[in-house]
């Protein structure tokens, strides 16, 4: 299907931007990959006036660190965070959660920014995002706003940006020396949006836990950090330990039920997840091996 | 701001200058106002890869793509890379491993297949796979494509080595 008409404006700057974004209010959709929008908008699910094309403003792209802060602009796209080397040093998990974001030819044009804004709870860089601690940075009408990743996503394709505000980056801190990541997702067929996700991010000492940030995607309506990460922490991981956190994970998740999975199967999918990471992150099989018998 | 929007691009290597409706996508752009049809229209939501194209050297989805957000671009088609002899040999491979079935994903296959080798000079079957994984072939032809795109690898390395 096409698209309905819409007016379409090239942005020349993100101030031209906010400008057209306050003149339009909810009438109109920011363009930027437009690897979510454009589906959305041929299947006519959303039909704005206006399209405020941002594909323009090198100012909103890049990867930079600094003082252990490692910034990315919303309009790097997936393939520039696949490539980065900045990415693979200090936020490797993002690195490795972009092999699952769909194919080559969607991850040259979908950028970060856009994923976030789009806000879709089975896709799996907000997961990460919440896994990483990362502060999303917002302009608008009254100036810069920060938002941690955990109060930006609000619902089904809801996030705490307001229709005349503009995403333009995001805040990760840099991951510590032991900090170890995992990444894995259930899906249909390679590229898929996923069943059921996890992206953990862990720091390690001593064969501990010293900190584990577990944010689960595709088991409600926006990224989960799962409060069951806490029986795991400055503990010795035993498998009535795991077991535990099992039962916490299970207790805390409310999945959607869909044509993909019940919301039953959601839940076993991700105590397996759980019980993978931590055998992974602890380089020990033992523990998923012992988890579900 | 509905009104036709000036455009000026590349496409195949000639500057193309016109003006275009904001809501006409690439793949639309180049079958019907360029009468460049070897872009196929398959989903119409960026899952199928029929309409796969190059724009500044990187393969995209030209259905989930405006055309006129390719402004100042260069777009290269298949008719691009097939009339340049660019792939001649994978598309000789595609023919002689009955890859071709009934042609309608074999743009987007050969685009995307194209853009794998220039990256990995000795790809796996794997990766193959995963590479061409956002491609539909109708025919599940899939067996035959990744046996044409994999001795092409091969007899390219064999070239250059």
């Amino acid at each position: 299907m096409k698209a309905s008409a819409f007016a379409y404006a090239r942005a020349t700057s993100v101030e031209n931007a906010l400008e057209l974004l306050a003149d339009q209010g909810d009438r109109a959709k920011v363009l930027s990959g437009g690897q979510s929008l454009m589906p959305a908008m041929n299947l006519r699910l959303i039909s704005p006036e206006l399209v405020v094309d941002i594909g323009g403003l090198a100012e909103l792209r890049g990867i930079a660190v600094k003082e252990g802060i490692l910034t990315i602009g919303a309009l790097t796209r997936y393939v520039d965070l696949l490539k980065s080397t900045e990415i693979a040093a200090h936020a490797p998990l993002l690195a490795d959660a972009v092999t699952h974001v769909a194919h080559p030819a969607i991850r040259n044009r979908g950028t970060i920014g856009g994923s976030l804004a789009h806000a879709d709870p089975a896709s799996e860089l907000p997961a990460c995002m919440v896994a990483l601690a990362a502060t999303i940075v917002v302009r608008g009408p009254g100036g810069e706003r920060r938002i941690a990743a955990r109060e930006f996503f609000t619902g089904i394709y809801e996030t705490a940006l307001s229709p005349q505000e503009l995403l333009v980056a995001v805040d990760l801190p840099v991951a510590p020396r032991q900090s170890s990541h995992f990444f894995h997702e259930f899906a249909r067929r390679h590229g898929d949006y996923a069943i059921v996700g996890l992206a953990a991010q862990a720091v390690i000492n001593d064969g501990r836990f010293a900190d584990l940030r577990l944010g689960f995607f595709a088991v409600g309506d926006r990224p989960l950090l799962a409060g069951a990460a806490g029986k795991l922490v400055n503990v010795a991981v035993t498998s009535s330990v795991l077991s535990e956190a099992l039962s916490a994970l299970a207790d805390e998740l409310d999945p959607q039920e869909d044509h993909q999975a019940t919301p039953a199967m959601r839940r076993h999918l991700a105590k397996v997840l759980l019980a993978r990471s931590v055998s992974e992150l602890l380089s020990r099989p033992e523990l998923h091996a012992g988890a579900f018998v | 701001m509905t009104a036709p929007i000036t455009i000026s691009l590349e496409v195949n290597g000639e500057r193309v200058d016109t003006s275009v409706l904001p809501r006409l996508n690439l793949a639309d752009f180049l079958r019907e106002y360029l009468k460049l049809t070897g872009t196929h229209v398959g989903c119409e939501h960026g899952v199928c890869g029929a309409c796969t194209v190059r724009v500044d050297g990187e393969i995209v989805r030209a259905c989930l793509m405006l055309a006129v957000q390719a402004d100042n671009a260069s777009v290269e088609t298949i008719e691009g890379l097939s009339d340049s002899g660019e792939i001649a040999d994978l598309q000789a491979a595609f023919r002689d491993r009955n890859a071709l079935q009934c042609g309608f994903c074999t743009p987007g296959m050969l685009m995307a297949a194209q853009d794998l080798l220039k990256q990995t000079s000795a790809p796996d079957r794997e990766q193959i796979r995963e590479h061409l994984s956002g491609n539909y072939c109708r025919c599940t032809g899939y067996q035959a494509i990744v046996d044409a795109v994999e001795s092409t690898a091969r007899a390219r390395a064999g070239r250059t080595a």
